[in-house]
């Protein structure tokens, strides 16, 4: 048997500490994306609430349960990770591996996300999920208690991490003027 | 130019896609040629009030419905075409 070796998105990119800001990479571990059918939100998130301990959160909300995490991606979608799914009344697709996630910690996070994101993270509170873009990349943006997590396919993770990198430089180049 | 998009609240004009005229929600019966004719190429042009289709396409992917005076830019309504999905 083939013994094969795992390699994350952002291998051999991050961490990146400049300054008092550190971008790092994210195990999301398994996710998957659920599309409850017409008419079936309400079963799906009894059946999610029993299983992993949160059920469908509201719009732009982030729900935490015991064994799994529910996180509202758009109209009609959420991203779950959970290890096992229960049967669902959805449309379901293993998104695991597919997402590159980063996490970016330190004063000044927002600062940077300022300059690649049209989004108004100020405004935003801890739980809270928009769907974005930063810099041209669609993505997902969560506000954490320690720092803001983004997601984006996998195949933009140089492109994420070298996106970051020029601003992280820029801001922190200037806080030393 | 910002769009209040009915989920995702106000958003820059850079996460939307623009389709056309709302016209394109009543597509005409199958066979009807004419009316497929004027369905796909036949547009009016008005100087003020339109409705468009939008997407949502950076966010929510949420299709709307923007109501807009091209005139002044003021944008009077945003719906969702689908209100099923939360």
């Amino acid at each position: 048997m083939v013994d094969l070796v795992a390699k994350s998105p952002c291998a051999g990119l991050l961490p990146l500490t400049l300054g008092g800001l550190t971008l790092r990479e994210l195990n999301y571990g398994a996710v998957f994306s659920v599309s409850p059918f017409k008419d079936k939100s309400a079963d799906v998130s009894k059946a999610l609430q029993k299983s992993l301990g949160a059920g469908l959160p509201d719009i732009g909300r982030v729900l935490a349960g015991a064994s799994g995490e529910v996180i509202w991606t758009g109209q009609g979608q959420y991203f779950v990770r959970a290890v096992k799914l229960p049967k669902l009344p959805a449309a379901i697709s293993d998104q695991s591996d597919g997402w590159a996630c980063v996490t970016l910690e330190g004063k000044g996070a927002l600062d940077v996300l300022a300059r690649l994101c049209p989004l108004n993270l100020q405004a935003m509170k801890e739980g809270e999920v928009a769907r974005s873009l930063i810099g041209h990349m669609t993505a997902i943006i969560i506000l954490r208690s320690g720092g803001v997590d983004v997601m984006v396919f996998r195949s933009m993770a140089v492109t994420l991490v070298h996106g970051f990198e020029r601003v992280m430089r820029s801001v922190h180049a200037q806080r030393g003027l | 130019m910002r769009i209040t998009c009915p989920l995702c609240g106000e958003r820059d004009r850079r996460e939307f896609y623009y389709l056309g005229a709302k016209d394109y929600l009543n597509r005409p019966e199958e066979g009807d040629t004419e009316a497929m004719h004027r369905y796909l190429h036949i547009r009016s042009n008005p100087t003020q009030v339109t409705q468009d289709l939008w997407q949502h396409e950076a966010g929510c992917s949420a299709w709307i419905e923007v109501e807009r005076n091209v005139t002044t830019h003021e944008i009077l309504s945003v719906k969702l075409v689908n209100e099923a999905a939360p």
